[in-house]
């Protein structure tokens, strides 16, 4: 079996573009809506998103709130705390909005738990919406994301990778 | 340290926190870059993260210090770990227990850290060397000897203001010989490749061989102060006052007191800094530890996320050293978590 495959930018691009409709949909039903990228590639997705939605008159905060998830991860010393994917940031008040958390790829769900849990410790969303690049198999917990870029079929032996800088998604063995 | 540096598990990872001397510069900056992560958790709504959640500290103080333990504490909280203060200074060890014998009755109360404060030097060192395996030990001050904490919250709070160390010129001031503080500071400096390193004080407060460290000495300040971007002021302990090592407090200050004259002769902007508590009118001036450039407080602050930072490495390690050696047991290997 061939392990390996790359995702070009353009198809890549693509699945981002064919994000932006439903994730218009999804902000104009709630309002106030503030967007939310976990470090590194959520926050890579969520700025692309995030100027491909200005100007088309949403009530969307134009910034982009970062989240570190290592100091809520369940398995932290298994993976480490990773400093050098640097601090979270989230400059507005969570109470009371609707959080468009991002991410790049959705497997187990435990990032997305560990991300929820951070979240409210800012403060109490009124609701939260995952949007996610890649959805693959192997959920370990009951998440799923509202919006979906495309969904991937691997081994889970396989890894997904998004390299932002060339917006490629590479597809390989686990070392 | 010796080879078999008790900080050191078998994987070669940072598991007990006892002196500065010896450790890498990585490991350090590892400590100062996760410590950025938690210096924001003190700003939200919930000032806490579940990293700990279930663990025990026990904060083992032989000796008082209401600041240094509460740091702790408070860094043990903000962790979601919890915290248990036993106080050994008119405790057991007053009744003639051994240490040894007390370490193994604390052992037993099922806590995952010990911070360990004591009078002697070497203390927290021989107490890694003793006590059970999955017990972390950090130094929170062990006589003349150490203070690693203390030492790592100021260079974050130096990194934080003024950069990287390699372009700075950093002044300790004061009783160099009989502080923990200074000696921690010194080697963490150097460690991460301090520009140049001075000391001044009175040569009764000056250890003889003080140049082997790596510093320089100035035996006048005014000297000692030109081209410097950080002073770090240290306590006058009452105690030496009475040991006739300095002449008066008043004599002192005269001499070796940061006044806003000499603040003036240092850099532009230099930081002003004290491990705290404050003698007004001895080391420092009240205008100069109020000053727009004094940090003092932003070290107590900044204290806690380093804090955090050193106890969430050194519990990850050696419960990631549990995990592994569970695994290689069942002959399993590890997943994968996206």
């Amino acid at each position: 079996m061939n392990s390996s495959t790359v995702h070009s930018s353009k198809i890549v691009k693509r699945w981002l573009d064919e994000m932006v409709s439903p994730l218009k949909d999804l902000i104009r039903a709630d309002q106030p809506v503030s967007m939310i990228g976990i470090r590194r590639g959520g926050v890579d997705v969520g700025r692309y998103l995030l100027s491909k939605l200005q100007g088309d008159h949403l009530v969307l905060d134009p910034t982009l709130g970062e989240l570190n998830i290592s100091f809520y991860r369940d398995d932290f010393s298994t993976i480490g705390l990773h400093p050098q994917v640097g601090p979270s940031h989230v400059p507005f008040d969570v109470e009371g909005q609707h959080i468009v958390l991002v991410d790049d790829v959705l497997a187990t769900g435990r990032t997305v738990r560990a991300a929820m849990n951070e979240i409210f410790d800012y403060g109490r969303p009124s609701r939260i919406s995952l949007v996610v690049l890649v959805q693959r198999a192997g959920h370990e917990l009951p998440i799923r994301a509202d919006v979906v870029g495309v969904n991937l079929d691997v081994q889970a032996s396989q890894y997904i990778h998004l390299d932002a800088s060339s917006w490629q998604v590479n597809i390989g063995e686990k070392g | 340290m010796s080879l078999e540096d008790p900080q050191f598990n078998e994987q070669g990872k940072l598991q007990h926190f006892i002196d500065l001397e010896g450790l890498p510069a990585e490991v350090l900056r590892h400590i100062l870059d996760t410590a950025e992560g938690f210096a924001g958790v003190g700003d939200r709504k919930v000032k806490q993260v579940p990293l700990l959640r279930g663990k025990t500290v026990a904060n083992l103080f032989f000796e008082n210090s209401t600041r240094t333990r509460t740091a702790f504490e408070l860094a043990a909280t903000r962790l979601s770990a919890d915290i248990l203060n036993v106080d050994l200074v008119s405790s057991s060890t007053s009744k003639g227990e051994s240490l040894l014998d007390t370490l193994r009755v604390l052992e037993s109360l099922q806590c995952d850290m010990f911070v360990v404060r004591h009078h002697l030097s070497g203390a927290a060192d021989f107490i890694a060397r003793h006590v059970a395996p999955h017990i972390n030990i950090i130094n929170g001050g062990d006589g003349q000897h150490s203070h690693p904490t203390q030492g790592m919250l100021d260079m974050f709070t130096i990194r934080r203001h003024k950069g990287e160390f390699h372009n700075l010129c950093v002044l300790i001031i004061g009783d160099i010989r009989h502080s923990r503080v200074a000696r921690s500071d010194i080697a963490a400096l150097r460690i991460l490749g301090t520009g140049e390193i001075r000391v001044a004080g009175p040569r009764t407060l000056i250890p003889a061989d003080v140049e082997s460290l790596g510093v320089t000495f100035f035996p006048d300040i005014d000297s000692a102060l030109q081209g410097t971007d950080v002073i770090i002021c240290l306590r006058l302990q009452k105690e030496r006052m009475l040991s006739a090592t300095i002449p008066s407090s008043g004599e002192f200050f005269r001499t070796y007191g940061l006044t806003p004259e000499r603040l003036a002769l240092a850099n532009k902007d230099a930081l002003v800094m004290h491990p705290g508590p404050t003698n007004r009118g001895v080391e420092i001036a009240g205008i100069v530890a109020d000053g727009n450039q004094s940090v003092i407080l932003d070290q107590v602050t900044y204290g806690i996320a380093v804090r955090m930072a050193v106890m969430s490495i050194i519990i990850g390690n050696t419960e990631n050293l549990r995990r592994q050696s569970e695994l290689t047991a069942t002959s399993g290997t590890p997943g994968e978590n996206l």
